[in-house]
């Protein structure tokens, strides 16, 4: 078990350095899609049962369909693609910024005690997880379903309209 | 190599939600950039799902995640929109052509 953990925590690693580098955005989706496959590995890994079935169905697959459904669709050309030269200046930066922050927050993780829990014979099953959503969790449940109704209705509004 | 333990999960996230953040904040392609939000909120889900499974023993962590996989869902589609809408009216994807407001 502790190998796969390295394994897709590689994976996932290599995923995301790659798709923040690779300049055509097509090859960034797809290393994403790397990147979220591995962690939906992780999710089973963690007794998600139901979080790693959704992970491959909406992420790996529908979300990420529609990006790479956009990308295609834009179909952009080299020139369209070329981002503006960045100063080294202010890469180095950046990723002294994000390496801060990743090391900080790496340091306050390291702290967090792992009890020993019990987990119950249903822990992240389909059903377990459902009988809680439509239990304890119904009103955020109901206030997601209006939000993806407004996503829904504002993106046909804006992907159609003529401006 | 020890057990996999809270901590290593949540090391992951750490490193993987600032990968996303060092592509929102570097790249200018608003592609890249809707896809590094992705990989934070993937992220966040990682730390989510572990403390469910090593800290707190219930399942409100996998419900939260499934909440946060709508709202993604609900970002990348209208997110998506504006970028079609803003290409049919610039021919440009790059956030540093953008800047009507600020000029």
């Amino acid at each position: 078990m502790t190998i796969l953990f390295y394994i897709f925590a590689a994976l996932a690693v290599l995923g995301g350095l790659l798709m923040v580098s690779m300049r055509n955005p097509l090859s960034g989706a797809f290393s994403l899609i790397l990147s979220l496959v591995s962690l939906a590995g992780l999710f089973a890994m963690l007794n998600a049962e139901f979080v790693f079935i959704l992970q491959v169905l909406v992420y790996a697959g529908a979300i990420m369909v529609l990006i790479i459904f956009t990308i295609m669709l834009l179909n952009l050309n080299k020139d369209e693609l070329e981002e503006a030269p960045v100063g080294a200046l202010r890469l180095v930066f950046t990723a002294l910024v994000c390496a801060v922050a990743a090391f900080g927050a790496i340091k306050v993780f390291g702290t967090v005690p792992a009890p020993e829990v019990q987990l119950s014979a249903d822990f992240g099953s389909i059903e377990g997880v459902g009988r809680l959503m439509l239990s304890d969790f119904l009103y955020p449940f109901e206030v997601i379903s209006l939000i993806l109704l407004v996503a829904v209705v504002g993106v046909v509004l804006l992907a159609k309209k003529v401006i | 190599m020890g057990p996999v333990t809270i901590n290593h999960y949540l090391y992951l996230s750490a490193i993987l939600f600032f990968i996303g953040a060092f592509g929102v904040l570097f790249r200018r392609n608003l592609l890249v950039i809707l896809m590094s939000i992705e990989l934070m909120l993937n992220a966040v889900n990682l730390s989510f799902v572990a403390f469910a499974r090593h800290a707190a023993g219930n399942m409100d962590g996998h419900v939260t995640a499934f909440f946060i996989m709508a709202l993604a869902a609900a970002e990348a589609g209208i997110g998506l929109a504006i970028l079609v809408m803003l290409f049919r009216n610039r021919t440009t994807v790059q956030a540093d052509d953008l800047t009507l407001m600020r000029d």
